[in-house]
């Protein structure tokens, strides 16, 4: 059994919201959130942002050889969303039957990604589905 | 009163055929499907559970009430598979919607019927301006033991209501609601155990007629209303005979509870059974509609609300995803061995 860390739940918030940030000096939004701007550097003005979740598949793969973590949900697909609102993202693409591939919509579902055996934590976190 | 100002609803996408658990046991599926009107039931994906299907019903409900996910003052989850012994459900809910911490949060236990128990309180809170808004969800993974009668019945969902007193936001006023409750031992899980326990045909006459039916008679004792006054009716389904049963006994015809009876192709999503009921029979209800709503729990209660739906409802019906889409999308049928690593009974060593 894992014991949580304070960075974990750091990061519950964008885990769960996918709440990244947009600097107010350029418009650029970053998932995960940034310190810095990369285009604005010390002239930056960071602040949350939320995005809705909705955006396209730009890239995927099907894990067939999972790490420990995953072993039992294998085969799986991972994959780069191009959010509506900006960045690309990684995350885990739900099998909902729906049809994988470059260009397909998806929705930000609210998913468990991994429990920690028996009496760890469980870990929720963002997937993407299909719509 | 409170209303009702939005609702959601969550259902895994698995489903599992009455005749695929029945091949395992060696049992009759017809005689099965006969017997619990019942053919199939939804499973949940090895990635979800109470806490997943609640956070998604939940921000549905959020958006179906088009309101600030800020100004919910209370959040409540009732389901008899929380996640966790100890650590809330509603505090992974409430963080998933954005509530921010300003919030009244608790899990709530009353076997199939805490989700409308949330509801209850959920009232006395806006009522009493203690709130603006309160939501109540009923969502489980609900577990029924391999070989057991509950196991082609115990299935996968939740509903979650948002309610408030903005005249101009209510979609369906309720009117009143009252509780019937007595210590009956039908049915429980004690602390650690893996399945629960059932007291066979107990469960039916001194569990689940005796409190659905008293719970009704007494709403009509303190409202003057009588079934003919309800266009539709809800009640608890652990199965698809007994709501229709009980709707018989109270005088309701088989038109009044159709919209709201969803076991047969669902199965019994215990805390979430009798509030899917609602929100399925609100997809279609017309302003002006009443609609009878008595949930159970084992151990034993009911909960009888009389609901009227209003003019609201027709504004904000494009903002909802109706039971009947979560039903018909995306529906993937299981085998048993699947069904197993899907609910975790069997996994790679």
């Amino acid at each position: 059994m894992e014991k949580p860390s304070a960075s974990l739940w750091r990061k519950i918030k964008a885990r769960y919201n996918l709440i990244g940030n947009e600097c107010k000096n350029c418009g650029t939004r970053y998932f995960p959130p940034r310190i810095v701007c990369r285009k604005c550097g010390r002239k930056s003005k960071m602040s949350d942002f939320k995005f809705n979740g909705d955006g396209e598949i730009v890239s995927f793969t099907k894990i067939s050889v999972p790490p420990d973590t995953f072993k039992d949900e294998a085969p799986y697909f991972v994959g780069v969303v191009k959010l509506a609102e900006g960045p690309q993202v990684e995350g885990h693409i739900i099998d909902n039957g729906g049809k994988i591939a470059i260009g397909t919509k998806v929705r930000a579902a609210f998913r468990k990604m991994y429990v920690d055996g028996d009496e760890g934590l469980i870990y929720y976190h963002y997937k993407f589905e299909p719509v | 009163m409170a209303g009702i100002v939005g609702y959601g609803a969550h259902l895994p996408i698995y489903r599992i055929k009455v005749e695929e658990i029945a091949k395992v046991w060696n049992d009759d599926a017809s005689a099965i499907k006969n017997g619990l009107n019942i053919s199939e039931k939804t499973v949940p994906g090895r990635d979800e559970d109470a806490a997943t299907i609640a956070v998604e019903a939940a921000r549905r409900a959020v958006k179906h009430a088009g309101i600030p996910a800020t100004q919910i003052g209370a959040v409540y989850v009732g389901s008899e598979s929380h996640p966790y012994a100890v650590k809330p459900t509603a505090t992974i809910v409430m963080e998933a919607i954005g509530t921010g911490n300003n919030v009244m949060c608790a899990d709530l236990e009353f076997a199939c019927k805490a989700g409308t128990a949330g509801i209850q309180m959920a009232i006395g809170l806006v009522d009493s301006n203690m709130i603006k808004y309160g939501m109540s969800i009923g969502s489980d993974t609900s577990q029924g033991r391999p070989g057991d009668a509950l196991e082609y019945t115990a299935s996968a969902g939740g509903a979650a209501f948002i309610v408030g007193k903005e005249k101009n936001e209510i979609i369906a006023n309720i009117l009143k609601t009252i509780s019937y409750t007595s210590d009956t031992p039908d049915f429980w899980r004690r602390e650690g155990a893996s399945f629960p326990t059932h007291s066979g045909r107990f469960t039916g006459e001194p569990g689940y007629f005796r409190h659905v039916i008293n719970a009704s008679k007494l709403l009509f004792e303190e409202t003057g209303m009588k079934p003919s006054d309800f266009k539709y009716a809800v009640f608890h389904q652990p199965n698809g005979k007994f709501p229709t049963n009980a709707a018989k006994q109270l005088g309701f015809s088989e038109n009044q509870i159709k919209p709201g009876l969803l076991t047969p192709i669902i199965g019994n999503t215990y805390s979430g059974s009798s509030m899917l009921g609602l929100a399925a029979t609100l997809d279609v209800a017309k302003a002006g509609d009443m609609i009878l709503v008595t949930s159970f729990g084992s151990g034993a209660g009911s909960d009888s609300f009389a609901i009227e739906v209003t003019e609201n409802t027709d504004g904000k019906r494009k903002r909802i995803v109706p039971v009947s889409a979560l039903i018909e999308k995306d529906r993937k049928y299981i085998d048993y061995s699947t069904y197993l690593k899907n609910r975790g009974s069997i996994m790679k060593t």
